[in-house]
């Protein structure tokens, strides 16, 4: 497979000493270009085991092998694109798209494949603009354009529209689906939003809270364009909420029994 | 109103309270000169060259201790910023000295380098050094963790990562160390050039002193306020605004 976790754990020690299992035992094998959304509460890990892929946060035990190498650090075969933009402010937007690419080819071929790319997300008139004169959906566009620029293997996604107000984020959502259908990439998108990954998404994992567990994985084989077929997104949206009800009690309740002892 | 008229009319009523005082001797000549006789001191030293002298021995001074007192505060900073052994030892000595006045060297200064320039230029670049050190190390420990994730994704680390991510992210953090240093050597050259030899406006001022030259007394108190404010709000607070803007740490 191209994507490979197994039996993934994660325990965080608290200041108290007390060992929390934030991840118990995921295993999940993800096929080359497959568009793959984890789902869960707040909590759940699903994050962390984003962040994992990427190489920047190890796990307690278990591996992840991506394209037959094993995940020890970050690498330009993962690209991520974070919640927030994270441009860097005293670059402009080109220079922010070049910046994973000035090692690997001349200042040319890296400007031409910057505007390439920011043409992909129809941003090529702000090339020379700063991001804090973006407004939040265009920033995020950027960062989009930036990670694909250096053509990961596998781009790693959390809550990139987490923040974004509805009809951005919407339009982003179109955006990103005719991306991944255009470049075949493979894209692991971690969202707390069930519409979203029905939207998005060929398969969802959806994952359990405390500690974190694959609780289902569900292939979606509704047609795109999934707005079309309203139906079918409602009657999926209807089983993974009953999936997840389970999970968000467990959480609402663990929280009043922590506001009771404290 | 606009702030700079506000400025205007408050400056002009200052003035203006100040030349009437003169003029009806709520307060002798000797004591607080008029405006008239301070405006007439400023010309005069400003016609014979004397004050010319002294703004460009000044800041001549100001410049080569500045400049030192930058270079050696980034570097200390850098080193407190990434290696905690240097912050608990150094850091704590470095608080230490930023917490007295830099003229309180200059007895010291003036056993090592002699009554001259050595030791003033020495007590301006203490003056400077670690309140920038101090802004430096926060600035690079300040750095927002998620610029480094994504540029470790982007196949960025170890020097790359510190010379492309790190230090730029915290050039707000270097401009106000830049202006709060200059603002500290302003005041350790002043009080430096108060006590040794000219030329320098702090020389002048107390040369005036002792032959009672109030009037030139005051007309260097007014040119030292004036650099020192003309300095901080035109340069200093105008790059400040605009990393600050760029940055995305002000709207």
């Amino acid at each position: 497979m191209f994507i490979e976790i197994q039996h993934i754990n994660k325990i965080y020690t608290d200041k108290d000493n007390n060992a929390n299992t934030v991840l118990k035992d995921i295993n999940l094998e993800i096929p080359k270009g497959q568009f793959v959304s984890i789902l869960g509460p707040s909590g759940c890990g699903k994050s962390t085991l984003l962040s994992m892929i990427a190489g920047l946060t190890s796990a307690s035990s278990g591996g992840i092998v991506v394209d037959g190498k094993n995940v020890q650090k970050p690498g330009k075969d993962r690209g991520m694109v974070f919640q927030e933009a994270a441009l860097f402010p005293w670059m402009s937007v080109t220079e922010n798209v070049v910046f994973p690419l000035r090692k690997d080819m001349n200042n040319k071929q890296a400007a031409e494949r910057a505007r390439h790319f920011l043409q992909m997300v129809q941003l090529s008139n702000y090339a020379g603009h700063y991001p804090h004169e973006l407004s939040g959906g265009m920033q995020q566009r950027v960062s989009i354009a930036r990670t694909l620029a250096m053509d990961p293997a596998v781009l790693l996604m959390d809550e990139p529209f987490g923040a974004l107000d509805e009809q951005t984020r919407s339009r982003l959502h179109g955006q990103l689906e005719k991306i991944w259908i255009d470049t075949q990439k493979t894209i692991v998108f971690v969202t707390h939003s069930i519409s979203e990954s029905i939207k998005l998404s060929d398969r969802i994992v959806v994952m359990g809270t405390r500690p974190g567990t694959v609780i289902a994985d569900i292939e979606v084989d509704i047609p795109r364009p999934r707005d079309e077929h309203k139906q079918q997104v409602a009657a999926l949206e209807e089983r993974i909420m009953g999936l997840l009800k389970g999970e968000i009690d467990k959480v609402i309740n663990e929280e009043l029994a922590y506001e009771a002892r404290s | 109103m606009k702030p700079a008229v506000k400025r205007l009319l408050f400056f002009t009523g200052l003035i203006v309270f100040w030349g009437l005082g003169s003029q009806f001797e709520l307060w002798h000549e000797t004591i607080l000169p008029s405006p008239f006789s301070v405006w007439d001191a400023l010309v005069a030293g400003f016609a014979d060259m004397t004050l010319v002298y002294d703004l460009v021995a000044s800041f001549r001074r100001l410049l080569i201790g500045l400049a030192v007192s930058l270079l050696i505060g980034t570097a200390l900073g850098i080193l407190l910023a990434r290696s905690k052994t240097a912050d608990d030892t150094i850091g704590s000595m470095v608080l230490a000295l930023q917490s007295v006045p830099s003229i309180i060297w200059l007895p010291l200064a003036m056993m090592w380098f002699g009554l001259g320039e050595g030791a003033i230029i020495f007590v301006v670049i203490l003056g400077g050094t670690f309140v920038m050190t101090l802004n430096v190390r926060t600035g690079i420990k300040n750095v927002n963790p998620l610029y480094i994730k994504a540029a470790r994704t982007m196949g960025s680390g170890g020097i790359d990562l510190f010379w492309k991510v790190i230090i730029p992210a915290s050039v707000p953090y270097l401009v106000t160390g830049a202006r709060l240093a200059w603002a500290f050597a302003w005041r350790a050259l002043m009080a430096g050039e108060l006590l040794s030899a000219g030329p320098g406006l702090g020389y002048t001022l107390r040369y005036a002193s002792d032959f009672g030259n109030m009037a030139l007394v005051i007309g260097v108190m007014i040119i030292i306020g004036v650099v020192g404010a003309v300095v901080d709000q035109l340069i200093f607070q105008r790059i400040e605004k605009n990393v600050l803007k760029r940055w995305g740490l002000e709207s």
